[in-house]
């Protein structure tokens, strides 16, 4: 593998992912600012109030770090599997496949591209936020490398989705099978504490669970869960995704017959 | 040298279907070579497995001595691809789709930019460089998936039909600066069905139907080749040896039945007269059919049914 050549193609990947980002902006930032904003105003304010105090912290308090990191994910996972999906559907992606371009190099462009829409939407929904509540920042240095992490996890789902998708309507399957369940029930809006003990066994296995609570952890100090736990699971699944997306690329899966 | 060496190349569809049967190419350095083809025939499977867009079945490919199983990456620098289909980002710009490819092959940005207003320019395409793509012309299309395909500049330049549904003008444009290209050292493969654009552009043909080629030759000894009929005359004196029929080329099958070949320089009197003059008389005369002939019928008949 030449060095030169794939560094190149990277920045070249990057660069080209970031432009699409800030070009469509009426589709990529937008509608999550919208989204998000009713979730604070609705939860938040008009549900919130009357749900009094959480785990010690106002309603709001409680979700607002579960929102943020519900739009870095939908926005990481988003952009990778549309914007690589209508390469492929496009035919364009065949630039990449002629040229000395390494698969890990592909991947690693693609996913660094949503990363970027994930923590640009993210910084944009703590902006909203913060105009509905205080947060403080107890750990940055959790908040950051989970945020990372986790929206890395999310992207890379999104290049696998947009591997196996042959129209459309397919790039939705994570969203509507895998992340939005998940992260409903993942302690976004409630302490998995208020549980029955089955249940809250059960929610274990919810990786977006140790995503979230370690993000919660990181802005208000507490969580439901170790956080050692959380960079565990998501260093896990960015190991598999990612030898998962270089296997299938190079089998050619979705993209050679 | 070879610009392309292929070995019995074979490709087999997921759904079954044989697209290409095992074939042989050769392409040396510096050769103008065609793959000329009916449609259906295997032309865009064969460059596609080259390009690395389709995954071969069986078989081995070596470019400029690169095998791509183990030095890909070399054999993929060596190589510029023009598409059948346009294959761009159509909500891109002309500049963009360039300066981007350059990147996937390592070109820094500040270089790309220099020579894609070289290359651009010299497919006059630099005035719509900031345009939306999918507002050119279906010629300038094609120019600026040539241009994209120079812009690493390759050794060895393989177009797939580039100039089917274009206009006559424009395609003679586009053979002038192939042919440019070329005298500048540059190996050109192109794929066509149209006989003309391959006999005006190519010294070197393979000719592929139903996924095997059935011809691989020089534009020339082809041409003389289509040129020529085959007959099959029965005559009615039993002949023992083969007559002597001058510059027709002839053959005994059996002692009935004698075969000839007619070429376009001479008249089938002629043949008579030297038949006659020899007391050799004709019962009746069928012309053989001709592997290569039906085959250009097929082009021919393609071409028909493409353009209306
Ligand atoms: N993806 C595919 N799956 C199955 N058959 C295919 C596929 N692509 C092409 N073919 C078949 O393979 C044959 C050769 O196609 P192609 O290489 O496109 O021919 P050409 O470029 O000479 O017109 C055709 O019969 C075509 O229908
Ligand atoms: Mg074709």
């Amino acid at each position: 593998m030449n060095t030169k050549i794939n560094l190149v193609a990277f920045y070249t990947i990057l660069r080209k992912e970031i432009l699409r980002v800030l070009r469509i902006w009426v589709q990529t930032i937008v509608p999550p600012a919208i989204t998000m904003t009713l979730y604070f105003v609705i939860f938040g304010n008009l549900i919130g109030s009357r749900i009094g105090n959480m785990e010690g912290y106002t309603y709001m308090q409680f979700i607002a770090p579960g929102i943020i990191m519900m739009s870095v994910i939908t926005n990481s996972y988003g952009n990778v599997v549309s914007s690589f999906f209508g390469a492929k559907y496009g035919g364009y992606l065949d630039e990449m496949l002629v040229a000395p371009v390494a698969n890990a190099t592909i991947i690693l462009g693609h996913i660094a591209g949503g990363i970027i829409r994930g923590l640009l939407v993210g910084s944009m929904v703590t902006i909203i936020a913060l105009s509905f509540t205080d947060l403080k920042l107890t750990y940055p240095l959790v908040t950051f490398s989970i945020v990372f992490l986790s929206s890395m996890v999310f992207a890379l789902a999104g290049f696998i989705n947009a591997l196996f998708a042959k129209k459309f309507d397919d790039i939705a399957i994570i969203p509507t099978f895998i992340i939005t369940p998940l992260t409903y029930l993942g302690g976004v809006f409630y302490s998995i504490n208020l549980l029955p003990e089955f249940w809250q066994n059960i929610s274990l296995f919810n990786p977006i669970l140790y995503m979230v609570n370690a993000f919660r952890y990181g802005v208000l100090g507490s969580s439901d869960i170790d956080i050692t736990y959380a960079y565990m699971v998501v260093g896990i699944f960015i190991i598999i995704l990612f030898s998962i997306s270089l296997l299938l690329l190079k089998k050619g899966t979705g993209i050679r017959e | 040298m070879k610009a392309l060496s292929i070995k019995n190349l074979t490709k087999i569809y997921s759904n079954g279907f044989k697209a290409l049967d095992g074939i042989d190419l050769t392409v040396n350095a510096g050769d103008f070579y065609s793959l000329l083809g009916p449609n259906g025939a295997g032309k865009t499977t064969a460059i596609a497995i080259v390009c690395s867009l389709v995954n071969k079945t069986m078989g081995n490919i070596r470019v400029f001595d690169h095998d791509i199983e183990t030095r890909l990456e070399e054999a993929k620098m060596s190589i510029g691809m023009v598409p059948q289909e346009v294959n761009f980002n159509t909500f891109d710009t002309p500049i963009n789709i360039v300066v981007n490819q350059a990147g996937y092959y390592g070109i820094e940005r500040n270089i790309a930019l220099k020579r894609a207003k070289e290359y651009l320019g010299e497919l006059r395409l630099w005035e719509k460089r900031n345009d939306n793509a999918r507002s050119l012309s279906g010629g300038m299309k094609r120019r600026l998936m040539i241009a994209r395909a120079l812009i690493h500049q390759p050794k060895l330049l393989i177009l797939d039909e580039p100039t089917a549904g274009v206009d006559i003008e424009i395609r003679r444009s586009m053979w002038k600066f192939l042919r440019s290209i070329n005298n500048n050292g540059t190996t050109i493969i192109l794929t066509t069905h149209y006989l003309e654009e391959a006999e005006s552009l190519c010294r070197n043909v393979a000719i592929i139907d139903d996924g095997k080629i059935i011809q691989d030759t020089s534009m020339n000894s082809l041409l003389r080749q289509l040129k020529q009929e085959t007959f099959i005359l029965s005559v009615e004196n039993e002949l023992t040896t083969k007559p002597k029929l001058g510059d027709f080329e002839c053959n005994l099958l059996d002692s009935q039945n004698l075969e000839v070949i007619i070429d376009s320089n001479h008249g089938i009197n002629e043949l008579f007269e030297l038949l006659n003059s020899q007391n050799i008389k004709i019962n009746s005369m069928r012309n053989k059919s001709n592997r290569l002939e039906e085959l250009f019928l097929k082009v021919v008949d393609n071409k028909k049914k493409h353009s209306h």
